[in-house]
């Protein structure tokens, strides 16, 4: 019998189960399960692969998507040059390296954190990386997923393993019962209101409590998904009953050893007792729907709030902050939120693109005409395939939304897809910055349910009042 | 990769926090498949007008800090996206190292992965450094990482902490792929247990 075993947290046990070897007292070299790969931080590090003749070491453990660059509409002939470029490089990459890769015309092609998940490929206990900041959506299954930058990416295809230093542990308890009308993209801009843009630095953040407990799987991405606007290398779940329903016959789920998987996955929860480097409570119970205002995520409040005025801010920088925030989304202190008037509405993204994203929004929607300019991208062609058969395309169509296909889109306005200098936007994305979705345009993050009521309103909205 | 021993050189003050990597170089700037060139993008928002002239406000387009080599940041500068074309854009600009009291934890690592060194201070050492450099005659910063130090106009020392390996890796102009390369028997046999030990990972599915 052992005894005395030190207890560890999930992300413990997930490290500890990939350490090839360590370097020294702050660096392990780590084995990477699996990479996904997308056509704008991956160019660079094929070609360095080809320069210093070297080769993918796992082809079947690297999946390849474009997303990032693809336009919406009319895919058959792509435009833009440029684009053109980067999409056919990817191509001609995995096919060189023999690499899965799924076209922009399957029906599995979408953004890549969508659709690692409903391929089955995401799964509990695993390392998963991307050049891409949002890859800590994976961690929902509990899984360790973070993003990385393409000499990493490069890293990773030739050697299948990272160098990396061990985060720290932080744990945030979301507890209680969220009220109707609140969905988790109002848990996790609530949460990052709280703990603020760098408040996850240099830790991976697990998310527990009852209020995490009672979320679907899509709930649980769209928390994690955001973990990196909390400056967290990556966010958690503990993978229970929800997760291994949803893994359950999706194409690369194991299936000859699915009984050994489970006995697995049931293992990797945190044990109890163990100790957090940081731990911290949120109540949900009063939490309302969530509105940002400024140009980071952490600027945000209640629907019912109004703009914040930088005279009461204390803190020199910070109140600077607000007042080129203020200036740059052309907002008034006082102002009510729900006075703000919109110029259009972007539903989609890897935060709110699943089908439970859309179906939310549809109830909205049915049966009321758009007041502005918006559109539903969903998150893979498996998605809106799944849309079209509920009839959701329907609804939104004769709301007025345009209904598009695939991609990131106007998240971060990489293709066609973009707001004009001035324009004001309720997006469901996860990044408010400055000219994310454009130069000049003016993001405002919420939740699915409140992006659809805006869009039938013309200016923010408590959805509440719809529901 | 470039070794990065020492340098001297003018440091621009850009004391805004939570720069981003988009603000650092937006994703219209991304359409490339080349590491090369971007410095024509770094900061392309901000460092221009709509007109595509200057912004004369800002920064790194006044006459005295156009040359500047060290860029001394607001705090957790390099947040958000994971880009590597920010710590590109900012090369190619001419930037060889960063001073800052956080700096964003993956940007942080695209830094080493490029021979650029980003420098953590107490925010009042940071804060400390921007009131000196932001006169154009003590301007001028030298970056000692063999001895860990930043030394000012005024002969002020200022010494800073970084990790021994990221240390080397910079002084050495060490390329991790073939480090790592070394270490191929260790990662052949962690794959040859982990197949025995998570048999579902291998099975052929999809």
């Amino acid at each position: 019998m052992i005894k005395n075993k030190p207890s560890k947290t999930l992300f413990d046990k997930i490290w500890d189960n990939h350490v090839i070897n360590k370097l020294d007292d702050t660096n392990s070299l780590l084995y990477i399960d699996l990479h996904l790969v997308h056509e704008v931080t991956s160019p660079q590090a094929f070609e360095s692969l080809r320069l210093s003749k070297r080769n993918v070491r796992q082809p079947e453990k690297t999946f390849a998507v474009p997303d990032h660059n693809v336009p919406t509409i009319n895919r058959e002939k792509i435009e833009d040059e440029l684009s053109k470029k980067q999409l056919d490089a990817l191509e001609k990459n995995t096919k060189d390296f023999d690499i899965s890769y799924f076209p922009i015309n399957d029906i599995r092609q979408g953004i890549v954190h969508i659709i690692g998940p409903e391929q089955g490929l995401t799964q509990p206990g695993m390392t998963i990386v991307c050049g891409d900041s949002h890859t800590s959506t994976h961690g929902a299954f509990g899984a360790l997923a973070f993003g990385i930058g393409t000499s990493e990416v490069e890293h990773v295809l030739a050697t299948q393993t990272l160098m990396q230093k061990p985060a720290k542990n932080m744990r945030i308890n979301l507890n209680g019962k969220m009220q109707n009308g609140i969905t988790a993209k109002d848990l996790i801009l609530g949460l990052i209101g709280k703990i603020g843009t760098a408040g996850g630095t240099g830790h991976v953040i697990e998310y527990a409590g009852d209020a995490i407990e009672n979320l679907s799987m899509e709930g649980r991405m769209t928390i994690c998904n955001m973990s990196i606007e909390a400056g967290a290398r990556a966010g958690l779940i503990a993978p229970d009953q929800t997760t291994f329903n949803y893994i359950k016959g999706r194409n690369y789920a194991p299936k000859e050893n699915w009984n050994e998987a489970l006995k697995f996955w049931k293992s990797l929860p945190s044990d109890k007792g163990v100790k957090y480097e940081n731990e911290k409570i949120l109540e949900v119970d009063k939490l309302e729907p969530q509105v940002t205002w400024g140009t980071s995520p952490q600027d945000v409040c209640s629907i019912k709030g109004e703009v914040p005025n930088p005279d009461n801010e204390k803190d020199l920088n910070k109140k600077q902050s607000i007042i080129n925030s203020l200036e740059y989304m052309g907002l008034t202190p006082g102002t009510k939120l729900e006075d703000i008037k919109l110029d259009q509405v972007f539903i989609g993204s890897c935060t709110n693109s699943r089908i439970e994203d859309l179906r939310a929004a549809a109830k909205i929607v049915k049966g009321k005409k758009v007041k502005i300019k918006a559109m539903v991208v969903p998150g893979s062609g498996l998605v809106r395939q799944e849309a079209e058969k509920e009839g959701l395309d329907k609804i939104f169509k004769e709301a007025g939304f345009e209904w598009r296909e695939s991609g990131c889109s106007m998240c971060l306005a990489m293709n066609a897809d973009k707001l004009k200098p001035g324009e004001r936007c309720a997006s469901t994305s996860n990044r408010n910055f400055e000219g994310r979705q454009g130069k000049g345009g003016r993001t405002h993050l919420v939740s699915p349910i409140m992006a659809a009521a805006a869009a039938i309103s013309g200016h923010l909205i408590d959805v509440r009042q719809f529901i | 990769m470039e070794k990065f021993k020492k340098i001297v050189g003018i440091a621009a003050p850009f004391t805004r926090i939570n720069v981003d990597t988009d603000f650092i170089i937006p994703a219209e700037n991304l359409k490339t498949i080349s590491k090369q060139g971007l410095g024509k993008d770094l900061f392309s928002y901000i460092r221009f007008n709509d007109d595509g002239s200057e912004n004369k406000k800002f920064i790194l387009n006044q006459p005295h800090y156009k040359n500047s080599v060290i860029l001394v940041t607001g705090k957790n500068f390099g947040c958000g996206s994971s880009r590597e074309h920010a710590v590109w854009a900012l090369k190619d600009f001419g930037i060889k190292s960063l001073i800052g009291s956080e700096f964003a934890d993956i940007f942080y690592n695209n830094c080493f992965k490029n021979g650029v060194l980003p420098i953590i201070l107490d925010t009042n050492e940071v804060e400390k450094i921007i009131k000196i450099i932001s006169f154009p005659e003590t301007s001028e910063l030298e970056i000692d990482l063999e001895n860990q130090s930043i030394k000012t106009k005024e002969n002020k020392t200022i010494n800073f902490d970084i990790l021994p390996y990221l240390k080397k890796n910079l002084l050495d102009g060490i390329d991790d792929i073939s480090k790592t390369l070394e270490k191929k028997k260790l990662i052949d046999e962690y794959e040859i247990n982990m197949k025995k030990k998570y048999p579902w990972l291998g099975e052929k599915n999809g």
